[in-house]
């Protein structure tokens, strides 16, 4: 059925036709809207999801684990600050093993504070044990989130999908929904491994690990992250098979015969694939890679595809403050260190706080790499100097 | 003893099973004894409500002891024992060491 919705709506209509067990979450902008939608499901009686309206995001998060750990399949959504409230629950789903979905919006962190999209906030939960999904448009949010249901319960992992706030949370677009009980049927029925609620088989969740524990733990969560590649690979095969629309971790536009190419996450890659054909009809052999699955990091696929590739930039929407780059670029080079002839390579930190990224900033990214101009490693796209 | 390996436990330090708390001996991290006097104690069982470890032992409705592999020495037996009664004393641990 084709539809016109925002990214928050079509995030808000995968939650209703998922109907999870429970959802338990706070509101913040630009994210409020999928939660204030499904609210409005629940009022409605059209799904039979328990709202749990708690009083923060380290609350929604607490509620989460528990409901999950219950054997209720959970989900949530969030933003921002929201996420950096969970930041210390986030890592307890993790640990505890709890498949939680969190629909989550891309904006940027105070201070200054500012609503407006940049990477920032699921960035710097990167390394918290969650799978992490970067949408380009409402479709592929919708897509994605359904699919997320059965990633988190198959690698028993919690996984963010996430979108560009404003963008395109509120941004509409003409995209496709699936009938409810195709959703149903692709989703399935959530069968936890040991519910609390289980009291025939009682269980200790959440004990203590000392030295001797805590490491053996953390190795099998680890172990879990590396599987959850095959998984999310299956899964996205699964689902364009049976709808249609296909999904890797990464997408590759124009990049086999590319001489520079960028490498980009979420909606500025609609950008560039128009500078990209734009080049392209002038005889210049650009590309761009737009990463999608950026937890886990799919490294050996991500230097198959880009080695041969003379001039790379990476664009991100964070920056590290490291001092040596965004952390899609440092995650990405690394990537590419194997290679037997490595690339130049060159990163672009943009778009911070919603700085608008057009087409003549991408044309500039393509220009230098196609001039050389490869000399400095991390450059500013975009900021007044 | 030898321990599992990672692929050998069971995952998210999942323990499948209830009351383990019963295997982890805590006593030893006490510093004050709660001292139980038989003849002074009315039962009340006011500590064995607020006894945070469950380190009262109870029989038939009546106080019978203190498990001291668990009792970690909080005291709040001691204070919430009624002032007319005073069945529980703490005494520092180094007294039992000499």
């Amino acid at each position: 059925m084709r539809v016109a919705k925002t990214g928050n709506e079509a995030m808000a209509e995968a939650m209703r036709q998922i109907n999870p067990d429970v959802v338990a979450a706070y509101p913040i902008t630009p994210a409020t809207e999928i939660v204030q939608i499904f609210s409005g499901f629940v009022a409605d009686g059209v799904v039979n999801t328990e709202f749990v309206a708690v009083e923060s995001e380290h609350s929604a998060m607490s509620a989460c684990i528990g409901s999950c750990a219950a054997g209720a399949r959970t989900m949530t959504s969030t933003s921002s600050q929201g996420l950096a409230l969970m930041w210390e629950m986030l890592y307890i789903a993790s640990g505890l093993r709890m498949p939680i979905v969190l629909a989550e919006v891309n904006r940027a962190l105070s201070s200054p504070i500012n609503i407006h999209c940049d990477h920032s906030d699921t960035m710097g939960a990167r390394d918290c044990g969650w799978i992490q999904i970067y949408c380009e448009n409402a479709q592929e949010a919708y897509d994605s989130l359904i699919q997320a249901v059965r990633i988190a319960e198959e690698s028993l992992l919690p996984i963010m999908v996430s979108t560009d706030g404003f963008i395109i949370s509120h941004g509409m677009e003409s995209m496709e929904m699936l009938e409810d009980a195709q959703v149903k049927a692709f989703v399935g029925e959530y069968k936890p491994q040991h519910p609390l609620l289980d009291l025939d088989h009682p269980i200790t969740i959440g004990a203590i690990d000392f030295t001797d524990y805590y490491f053996e733990h953390k190795r099998q969560t680890i172990e879990a992250m590396r599987n959850a590649k095959g998984i999310v690979a299956k899964i996205g095969q699964e689902f364009g098979e049976k709808f249609g629309r296909h999904y890797g971790f990464f997408e590759e536009y124009k990049l086999e015969d590319a001489e520079i190419a960028i490498v980009v996450l979420g909606s500025t890659a609609g950008t560039s694939k128009v500078v990209v054909d734009e080049l392209r009809q002038k005889g210049i052999k650009a590309g761009l890679l737009r990463l999608r699955l950026f937890r886990p990091f799919p490294y050996q696929e991500l230097a198959n595809a880009l080695s041969g590739i003379p001039c790379i930039a990476v664009m991100d929407r964070s920056d590290s403050l490291n001092s040596a780059g965004g952390p899609v670029f440092t995650e990405i080079r690394s990537a590419l260190y194997d290679l037997e002839i490595r690339p130049k390579m060159v990163n672009y930190i943009y778009g911070l706080g919603g700085r608008n990224i057009d087409l003549s900033q991408i044309r500039s990214v393509y220009e230098d790499l196609a001039t050389n101009k490869t000399d400095e490693l991390v450059r500013y796209l975009g900021v007044r100097e | 003893m030898s321990k599992e390996a990672w692929q050998d436990l069971p995952i998210g330090g999942l323990i499948l099973e209830g009351g383990t708390a019963t295997k982890y001996i805590t006593g030893d991290w006490r510093s004050l004894r709660p001292i139980w006097d038989e003849e002074k104690c009315i039962s009340c069982l006011n500590c064995w409500i607020y006894c945070p470890d469950s380190s009262v032992l109870v029989e038939d409705e009546k106080m019978i002891g203190i498990d001291y592999d668990h009792c970690k020495g909080c005291g709040i037996c001691a204070k919430e024992c009624p002032p007319k009664v005073q069945a529980i004393k703490m005494v520092s641990e180094a007294e039992f060491r000499k």
